[in-house]
């Protein structure tokens, strides 16, 4: 499938937008490790993924998980943005009785194939749904979304040994590559590179791209479903913040809302109305 | 009388006629399919049987993951691995999503024996009762695991089966019927209960023997199920015999004591003792050894019913 990456840009812009206005309404969340992910998640939700809003059960849908739960809002703005719920419910964001929770959750709202936020066990579910797939022949295909501070919970690397074990070339893990976690660089929290040839040791298909490069994101994607008997991992150099010249590469941004001045500002440099 | 027998072998055994009956049950193990006796199912099915590795914590996020895909889930190891190991998984991924995985955890307490207090798992039933819609089986025999089993399989959402090593006397005859959730009243008498759960049924049951020759007539309950807990025969017992003795292979601390402590404090308060393990870890031993040595024997129930009968 070709990729429309102008038209892609434009929806990761969109959904940049929202991914600021949800943060500000709730007056809390993680708006850094969203905007990262930004490019990515537009990506699967607009080009990669078949997925249907009308019909989000369907049986031989792609399912995507997010690992690293506690950038929903990036997914709940795709998946608004996608037609899976009003987008007017955006700013509802952890607030009470809303579908939209702090972390995902499945019961809640249509779309979210599975309850995250607990790092590391997002991937683990992945394997679980690549594994039934597999044993069902569905054509459906699981991805998921790693954080790298993520990549530090041993669960990942269980998780990370299955795939490649029963082969599950049917799995693609991309791995948002920031660099930043709460308390600081990854390297002085706890040293996790070199992500790429850790993965390649456990047995994947590893792709490196730009994370913020539509049309790299759309091949790398493209490639992963090609490659047979193992699964890919795609990744992806990011910018935490990316997007909004503030957050940029601050890990301080990783969990803390904008004043109503600075949403105006950040909504605005990404080309939004406030 | 069913022939005497691990509840983890009734297990097997159930595992390989559900492997026929119900194509859509898979089953994991996490490198102890010989011990848990999912080997079982595995002979059967081996392309449903998925062996996760000594990774329990994967192999109970990948049970999530097959059954939020349509599959009944049933995932094995050692309870202490399961419960203990595995426990936020489980909270995460299988409880607050209400994943349809069956938690199958066999060498479950002290009778785990010469391995020693590490896998000796005495918290399983409180780590697991306390997970918002878990149900929390525990069989006391054979006949009764494979009854239980079967009904967990066929229920939708999560469920926690404690199983042992230990071969126990059968309790139940063949054509014994069991409902999640209602307690079994496996003999009658009116002075006090003892409500048993899992092997101590059958230490209950001899109890009860000798204390009908000194004169006191003594209730038995089998507490299958520990969650939901049966209140209604609770209550019952403790309004008709007065006197409540709960027996269970668990630490004292969150077990079968306290939830039905949680229900007589609150509709209907009796005497009570409670007899299981008095915080403290195990050691290694045979099981015979062990639950001479930690109290749990059926002389041990004797004595607790006397005191509990004390004016």
């Amino acid at each position: 499938m070709a990729c429309n990456c102008e038209l892609l840009a434009q929806k990761a812009a969109d959904i940049r937008v929202d991914i600021i206005r949800e943060v500000f309404s709730a007056a809390s969340g993680h708006p850094g490790g969203s905007l990262s992910a930004a490019d990515i998640v537009t990506v699967l939700y607009f080009h990669e993924m078949n997925i249907d809003p009308d019909d989000p059960k369907k049986a031989d849908r792609d399912k995507f998980v997010l690992s690293k739960g506690h950038a929903a809002p990036v997914m709940y703005a795709a998946l608004a943005e996608r037609g899976f719920f009003p987008k007017e419910e955006l700013t509802t964001l952890r607030k009470l009785g809303s579908r939209l929770q702090g972390h995902p959750s499945m019961k809640m709202l249509p779309g979210v194939e599975m309850s995250t936020g607990s790092l590391g066990q997002g991937i683990s579910v992945a394997v679980g749904m690549a594994l039934a797939n597999k044993l069902d022949g569905n054509a459906g295909r699981i991805y998921t979304l790693l954080g790298d501070g993520e990549c530090q919970e041993g669960l990942v690397w269980e998780a990370a040994m299955a795939a490649a074990h029963y082969k599950l070339d049917n799995l693609c893990a991309v791995l948002d590559w920031n660099g930043l976690q709460i308390d600081g660089k990854n390297e002085d929290v706890m040293t996790v590179a070199p992500l790429d040839e850790k993965f390649r040791a456990f047995g994947w298909n590893v792709i490196s791209i730009d994370g913020h490069d539509i049309a790299q994101i759309a091949e790398a994607f493209a490639q992963a479903r090609s490659c047979k008997q193992l699964p890919t991992l795609i990744l992806a150099k990011t910018h935490k913040g990316h997007g909004v010249s503030f957050m940029e590469d601050q890990a301080g941004w990783h969990g803390k809302a904008p004043s109503e001045e600075l949403a105006k500002q950040a909504v605005e440099e990404l080309g939004g109305e406030w | 009388m069913a022939e005497k027998m691990a509840t983890r072998q009734a297990y097997g055994k159930v595992l390989a006629q559900l492997a026929e009956t119900n194509p859509n049950i898979v089953v994991l193990d996490a490198d102890l399919s010989g011990s848990t006796m999912t080997k079982e199912f595995a002979n059967v099915a081996p392309q449903r049987f998925f062996n996760m590795g000594i990774a329990e914590q994967n192999m109970y996020g990948a049970a999530a993951g097959l059954a939020h895909s349509g599959k009944v889930a049933i995932a094995s190891t050692f309870a202490m691995f399961a419960a203990g190991r595995a426990f936020e998984i489980i909270r995460n991924s299988i409880g607050y999503t209400h994943a349809n995985v069956k938690i199958c955890a066999t060498h479950a307490g002290l009778t785990v024996g010469e391995d020693g207090a590490s896998h000796q798992a005495i918290e399983d039933i409180a780590l697991m009762r306390t997970i918002p819609g878990m149900t929390v089986l525990n069989p006391a025999d054979g006949q009764s695991a494979m009854e239980l089993i079967r009904a967990a399989a066929e229920m939708d959402g999560p469920v926690y089966v404690r199983l042992g090593r230990a071969a126990v006397e059968g309790i139940y005859e063949a054509d014994a019927s069991f409902k999640i959730g209602k307690g079994i009243c496996v003999r009658d008498g009116s002075d006090a209960t003892i409500i048993a759960t899992g092997i101590m049924v059958g230490e209950a049951l001899k109890a009860a023997d000798q204390l009908c020759q000194a004169g006191i007539k003594v209730r038995v309950i089998d507490m299958h199920t520990i969650k939901p807990i049966d209140r209604e025969i609770i209550v019952r017992a403790a309004k008709e015999t007065g006197a409540i003795v709960t027996a269970e292979e668990h630490s004292i601390i969150g077990g079968l004591g306290s939830a039905v402590a949680e229900v007589t404090a609150q509709e209907c308060p009796v005497k009570m003792k409670m007899v299981g393990v008095r915080d403290t870890f195990g050691e290694s031993g045979t099981p015979a050894q062990l639950l001479k040595k930690y109290s749990l024997t059926a002389d041990d129930l004797c004595t607790a019913v006397r005191e509990v009968l004390q004016p």
